[in-house]
């Protein structure tokens, strides 16, 4: 009996039945539908992107963006000021996603425990549901040498004295491509796509690709009675004549930070305290391009490989803002479209593409009273917008990111440096590049900003007034609903955060599983 | 009326102008004319005369894969650039596309760029980013960058 479907051919309205549906496939769905699953509950998994595997994922940019990503990996907040990467795919952003593998920071835990009340939240409290994870995962430090990419951020920081490390990533018998963000070709990456979805599937678990969740419907008990969805074309851009319903005992929105607090919103359901979609967060991030004397070719070996934290605790969490150092893959799409030049400036830092590296600095927000995130709105055609205002104290901190990238480029060898801003020009010097950060304009649209770490929205927490779930991912006031994904973090996580939603929601998905047999 | 208050009153003329519907709607052949003015001064250097097609079509890809709002900026941009009067305020192109030189288009997209308003720059930002989507996903790109493509598979 067949249990995956693509609502995209549907040919009329659907109906299906479960103990559990999951709307989204990502890190939490995916997380949520196998633990599920193995409880013997019957799980229905319900995915707006397409149903792609590893034979589909040619690396190609022109194919996998459009195929893969929200909005053709050009979804922006409000003002346009931040482009967001986001999966939208079977799988979820793990899918395209880097493979970086940290567990939640303990200084992040200190602080939702001190802050929101989630007092259950200990670092030992945790650590056997990451370690199942990455166990689950095979999430270990990337054993190979780093890439040329990788290395810029390693050998910098070294003559600087600044500590780096070697990233854990989640894969078996990588190949060391380069192209974890097109989809892995070889099935190394160890995404929901190719672990915890096939697992649920094979016990019995429905997948229906191509569907949009619409909206709960609550019956007279203040019960989610059932789930109304639009079946997608195959582009995934418009919705067909076809509707689908699901009926289930328990519903649960998985479908990542925008994602998952648009789904409350359209639904209506109580938010007495204006909760949902607020306190969303990016680690918003900025870039910095070098020119290295040798070559890079930084679309290719392991994406991610080397880190540095040094920055994230120089200062207490809710002091000036911190940020993380890593590299981003190159591919020509990504680097054309994020470079700050056009005409010939533009072709002239293309034609250095073999010899270009990069670093990125991911800013720890939601810390501080000036760093309260964005806020999710609807649209008039029901579909979600991030507004997210940034703030003195976060471009502060961008600023200074850019210097301390620059300082690191240098010292590691760059024949010029290049800050993604709008004002800048490749500078032969660090005096040249440090007196022009300095004077940068911090503003939207002229400093590049970046986020492929959207999280909050659906913030857990113990005081119904300041959070939309409580610490197991249950809704305040909604009896059978639960949010399992990034959108439950009350504050940015200060680290990659797949392995924090696998863990957090590997626990949460336990004790739904015990709450429902 | 300062220079910043008087391009805002056309912007927010102009999406009036586009928000009244049917009279305005898209125009593709129109629009390839813009773009076909726009694209080899935006990708100057890198795209070859005969690789307009290949660009326009890319663009057009790439426009198709935002969802509908977005689409929907997207047609109001166009129609701004499109209708004479707001392509002369706005973009301050006195030619018709066709006829614009390199140079006023190279200083439309720099005023732009570095305009004090964020609606401006960001209708810069979405022409560049589409212009690089469009042609840089294309393997003729990739020669003049090194990039060699992606590996292969066995
Ligand atoms: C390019 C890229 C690189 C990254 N690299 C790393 C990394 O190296 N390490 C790391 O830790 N993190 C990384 N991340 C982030 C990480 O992958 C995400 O934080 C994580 O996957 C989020 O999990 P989630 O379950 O919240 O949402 P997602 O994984 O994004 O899944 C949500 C799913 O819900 C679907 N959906 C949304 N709305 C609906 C609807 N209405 N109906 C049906 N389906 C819907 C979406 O299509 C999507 O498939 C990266 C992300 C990107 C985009
Ligand atoms: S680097 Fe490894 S995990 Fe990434 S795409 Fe290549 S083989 Fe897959």
């Amino acid at each position: 009996m067949t249990s995956i479907y693509d609502a995209s051919r549907f040919e009329s309205d659907h109906t299906f039945e479960a103990d559990v549906a999951i709307v989204g496939t990502g890190a939490g769905g995916g997380t949520a539908a196998e633990i599920l699953s193995q409880h013997g509950l019957r799980v229905i998994m319900l995915e707006e992107g397409p149903y792609w595997t590893a034979a589909d994922f040619k690396m190609l940019e022109r194919e996998s963006y459009p195929n893969l990503y929200q909005e053709s990996a050009a979804r922006k907040t409000k003002d346009k000021g931040v482009n967001i990467l986001q999966g939208r795919a079977v799988g979820g952003s793990t899918t395209v996603n880097w493979t970086s593998s940290f567990r939640t920071p303990a200084k992040t835990l200190d602080y939702w425990r001190e802050r929101f009340g989630l007092s259950d939240y200990t670092d030992a409290a945790l650590a056997p549901y990451f370690e199942e994870r990455e166990r689950r995962l095979n999430v270990a430090r990337w054993a190979e040498p780093p890439n040329a990419n990788n290395d810029v951020l390693q050998r910098g920081a070294a003559a600087l004295g600044i500590p780096t490390a070697i990233v854990p990533r989640n894969v078996k018998g990588c190949w060391n491509l380069g192209y974890c963000g097109m989809g892995c070709p070889t099935n190394a990456k160890q995404s929901m796509l190719i672990t915890t979805i096939p697992s649920a599937l094979s016990r019995g678990a429905t997948l229906v690709s191509r569907v949009r969740a619409e909206r709960f419907v609550l019956d007279a008990r203040g019960r989610v009675a059932s789930l109304e969805c639009l079946a997608m074309d195959g582009r995934g851009i418009h919705p067909t004549a076809h509707r689908v319903t699901v009926r289930a005992r328990h519903f649960i929105a998985a479908a990542g930070a925008i994602g998952s607090p648009a789904l409350l919103l359209r639904s209506a359901l109580p938010d007495p305290h204006a909760r949902v979609g607020k306190r969303t967060f990016l680690h918003p991030t900025v870039i910095s391009a070098a020119v290295m004397p040798q070559t890079v070719d930084a679309f290719s070996g392991a994406p991610q490989s080397v880190y540095s934290d040094h920055f994230l605790y120089i200062a207490p969490l809710d002091g000036p803002i911190g940020f993380k150092l890593e590299v981003p893959p190159l591919h020509p799409v990504l680097t054309s479209t994020t470079i700050t030049a056009f005409g010939l400036d533009e072709t002239r830092a293309m034609a250095s593409f073999r010899n270009t590296s990069a670093i990125i600095a991911l800013l720890r927000d939601g810390f501080h009273p000036e760093s309260e995130g964005g806020m999710v709105e609807l649209q008039s055609d029901g579909t979600p917008l991030l507004d997210y205002p940034f703030t003195a104290y976060v471009w502060e901190g961008a600023r200074r990111a850019l210097d301390a990238m620059a300082k690191i480029q240098f010292a590691a060898g760059a024949r010029t440096v290049f800050p993604l801003h709008e004002n800048a020009r490749p500078y032969r010097s660090l005096a040249h590049a440090r007196a022009a950060i300095a004077a940068f304009p911090m503003e939207i649209l002229r400093t590049r900003v970046a986020s492929a770490h959207v999280m909050g929205g659906c913030a857990m927490g113990a005081d119904p007034k300041r959070s939309v779930v409580d610490g197991d991912g249950r809704h305040h006031h909604v009896d059978n609903v639960s949010v399992f994904d990034g959108s439950v973090f009350p504050t940015s996580i200060g680290a990659n955060p797949q392995l924090s939603i696998y863990g957090i929601v590997a626990r949460n998905a336990q004790r739904l599983a015990s709450a429902l047999i | 009326m300062n220079r910043r208050q008087w391009i805002g009153s056309a912007v927010a003329a102009g999406v009036l102008i586009a928000g009244a519907g049917a009279a305005y709607e898209f125009q593709p052949d129109s629009d390839r004319a813009i773009l076909a003015a726009i694209g080899p001064v935006m990708l100057e250097g890198s795209l070859p005369p005969d690789a307009m097609q290949a660009f326009l079509d890319g663009f057009d890809i790439a426009v198709a894969g935002l969802t509908p709002s977005v689409q929907h900026d997207v047609e109001q941009l166009m129609t701004l650039l499109r209708l004479p009067p707001t392509r002369l305020l706005l973009a301050g192109v006195i030619k018709p596309w066709h006829l614009a030189s390199r140079d006023e288009i190279a200083a439309f997209l720099t005023r732009w760029r570095y305009s004090g308003m964020a609606t401006l720059r960001s209708a810069y930002d979405a022409l560049h980013q589409l212009s690089c989507a469009a042609w840089y996903g294309n393997d003729r790109a990739w020669p003049q960058t090194g990039y060699p493509g992606p590996p292969k598979l066995r």
